[in-house]
């Protein structure tokens, strides 16, 4: 295992970096903090599969000059995953934005734990 | 191909393009283009049930002609065309019945917003189940997020506001942890569509190699699905997010988003990983294990609530336990009665909650137990879904869920301690259920003194929606026969 560890030093950066996106959004009591963890766990994800896709040698998967054989480039699949995946985050990105905001508006405070027991506070209607 | 192979695909689509129609016009006429479209995505979902119970069998639809290991797949039978017109149907009847209340509690100008959402979700969840594509899947596993959250918050006040952001932190770190899964699968495998990657699976596991990563990938697919399904002990959102939303949307919540990330969950135990990897990886135990827990303690959250709504959704936490059980007993029986208990519960808790929604408006839209006594004779037939659906969660034979709990302890005969675990937890489960069912019903039979009862005049749409749902529970717990049949086909080629 520890040989592998330096081997693949790109994807064992990519789990540290997962793991400290996530504890950085489950634990952290302010919201916009919380999501600059959401994000640094999504771009985690995409330097592991970047990195998976990535073969030593090859060029980026545009065909120049005709090549059409496969052993010439990259693997093109993960490179399109990420674009993906950086759609679906931007997009969970600005709801969670957009919801910090309406919560900062009526409570004046980024602290979950505060609008939370404030939220406890409201009457039911 | 039949043309009748297009249908899964025209769902989806038209759905999300109801999404764009709905964005266009004023909140009246989204809620009636909403009705036609999702009454359109029954009618096709319907048909195509019928076709496959004729004739049983798998289709797979290319999308774009691309063969594996770069195209998009389609796969469907039985199983998820009952699944879709299940879907289909208790989103039809838990908007038309709450549709007052929808009207009453979201803002005028954003009420066609509400029903692009209702669209987009339907869409996600459609795609959820007929997908055969692990990526496709967390794209709209992600929509799904987003649409959920955005219907929770459709109210836009404290409480609701707050339930939501409790509820997308939980969701977005299972998707997290599911994406992750994703990637760690195309990583040892090489493949995304499910039916390839499951060859893969097969070799992987049979060379010995990569147990590890086998194991890590089976373990944050689980415990992502139980993150967003709120199983115990990630079900602390729920309660909020589902009691304080408007009707229509703790219905919809509580009846198909759950149950659309189970079903996700037991494709890729069937379909991707193999049913025999997973036992012997011993996955299915820890569900199991939190699967028991979370019949006893959500139940006993929901004796202690005071507040319908959120009682009805403490008691959904329990009933995920069921299905969470049905699938960790780790044999075809079990997850057969999970995709049963799916149907029932998809069936049973919407009424419950549209049930609660009418008995509170007759009550002035409180929903504290105090301001609800007597509510039965404001509102009696809310109050007759409500007994009825509390019947069948009890599991009072007759009612579906009765159905459920005697496939469930069938399925786990000849599981040795397994067996006695699930006899035992069903027993305390039924006793307790029926502890805070009971007392809700005796709460809204029981008349004030020299009170004049004054009828709550319901809307034509809220009495034929409540019927509809009466009789369709009625029905399926007398004949649930032929829907096990059905289940059972359908898992077979699964």
């Amino acid at each position: 295992m520890g040989p592998n560890l330096f081997v693949n030093y790109y994807e064992a950066t990519a789990m540290i970096l997962f793991g400290i996106g996530f504890t950085t959004m489950l634990l952290h009591p302010n919201l916009i903090k919380k999501i600059i963890g959401l994000n640094i766990m999504d771009t985690a994800i995409y330097l592991f599969l970047a990195a998976k896709g990535y073969i030593h040698g090859k060029l980026a998967p545009i065909i120049v000059n005709g090549d059409l054989a496969m052993e010439t480039y990259i693997n093109p699949i993960p490179s399109s995953l990420v674009l993906t995946g950086i759609v679906v985050s931007v997009s969970v990105t600005a709801i969670s934005l957009s919801l910090v905001q309406k919560l900062y508006r009526k409570y004046n405070t980024l602290d979950i734990d505060e609008i939370m027991f404030k939220a406890g506070q409201e009457e039911e209607e | 191909m039949p043309f009748i192979a297009n249908f899964p695909f025209f769902c989806i689509l038209i759905t999300m393009f109801g999404g764009i129609l709905t964005s266009m016009v004023n909140g009246k006429w989204a809620f009636r283009i909403n009705t036609v479209i999702i009454t359109a995505t029954l009618v096709l979902n319907g048909t195509l049930l019928m076709f496959l119970i004729k004739d049983p069998q798998y289709f797979t639809f290319m999308m774009g002609h691309y063969p594996a290991p770069w195209g998009n797949e389609i796969r469907f039978g039985p199983l998820e065309a009952l699944m879709g017109t299940v879907f289909s149907f208790v989103t039809l009847c838990s908007l038309i019945s709450g549709k007052d209340e929808v009207f009453h509690d979201v803002k005028p100008r954003n009420l066609h917003y509400f029903y692009i959402m209702i669209n987009l979700l339907l869409s996600s969840l459609f795609a959820l189940i007929y997908t055969n594509d692990l990526f496709t899947a967390y794209v709209f596993v992600e929509i799904n997020t987003i649409c959920a959250c955005a219907i929770v918050m459709a109210k836009e006040n404290g409480k609701t506001l707050a339930a939501t952001l409790r509820y997308l932190i939980m969701s977005l770190l299972g998707s997290g942890l599911f994406l992750l899964s994703i990637v760690l699968t195309y990583d040892i495998t090489g493949q995304l569509l499910m039916v390839p990657a499951h060859e893969a699976f097969q070799r992987i596991f049979a060379t010995g190699e990569y147990q590890i990563p086998l194991t890590i990938i089976l373990g944050l697919v689980c415990v992502a699905m139980a993150i967003k399904s709120a199983l115990f002990p990630f079900h602390t959102w729920l309660s909020h997010a589902h009691g304080s939303a408007t009707t229509a949307s703790s219905a919809i919540l509580s009846g198909l988003v759950l149950k659309g990330y189970i079903i996700m969950l037991i494709k890729i135990i069937v379909r991707v990983v193999g049913l025999e990897v997973v036992v012997q990886l011993k996955a299915v135990n820890i569900l199991f294990v939190m699967a028991v827990l979370a019949m006893i303690i959500g139940s006993l959250d929901a004796i202690k609530e005071n507040h319908i709504k959120r009682m009805i959704a403490f008691s959904s936490v329990a009933q995920m336990g069921y299905i969470y059980m049905g699938i960790g007993l780790g044999n075809m029986a079990g997850l057969i009665v999970a995709c049963f208990h799916i149907i029932v519960h998809a069936i049973t808790k919407p009424m419950l909650f549209s049930s609660a929604g009418g008995l509170a408006s007759a009550s002035g839209h409180k929903k504290d137990f105090a301001s609800l006594k007597g509510a039965a004779y404001r509102n009696p037939i809310a109050a007759a879904a409500f007994l009825i659906g509390s019947l069948s969660m009890i599991g009072i034979p007759f009612f579906a869920g009765f159905g459920a709990k005697y496939y469930l302890s069938m399925a786990a005969i000849g599981m040795g301690a397994k067996m006695w675990v699930v006899l035992f937890a069903l027993a305390v489960s039924t006793v307790l259920n029926a502890i805070y069912y009971i007392r809700v019903i005796s709460i809204i039979f029981s008349k004030t003194e020299g009170e004049v009862v004054e009828r709550h005049k319901n809307a034509p749409s809220y009495t034929f929606a409540m019927t509809v749902f009466i009789i369709v529970n009625v029905l399926l717990g007398l004949f649930y026969q032929p829907v096990m049949d059905v289940i059972t086909v359908g898992m077979g080629l699964l």
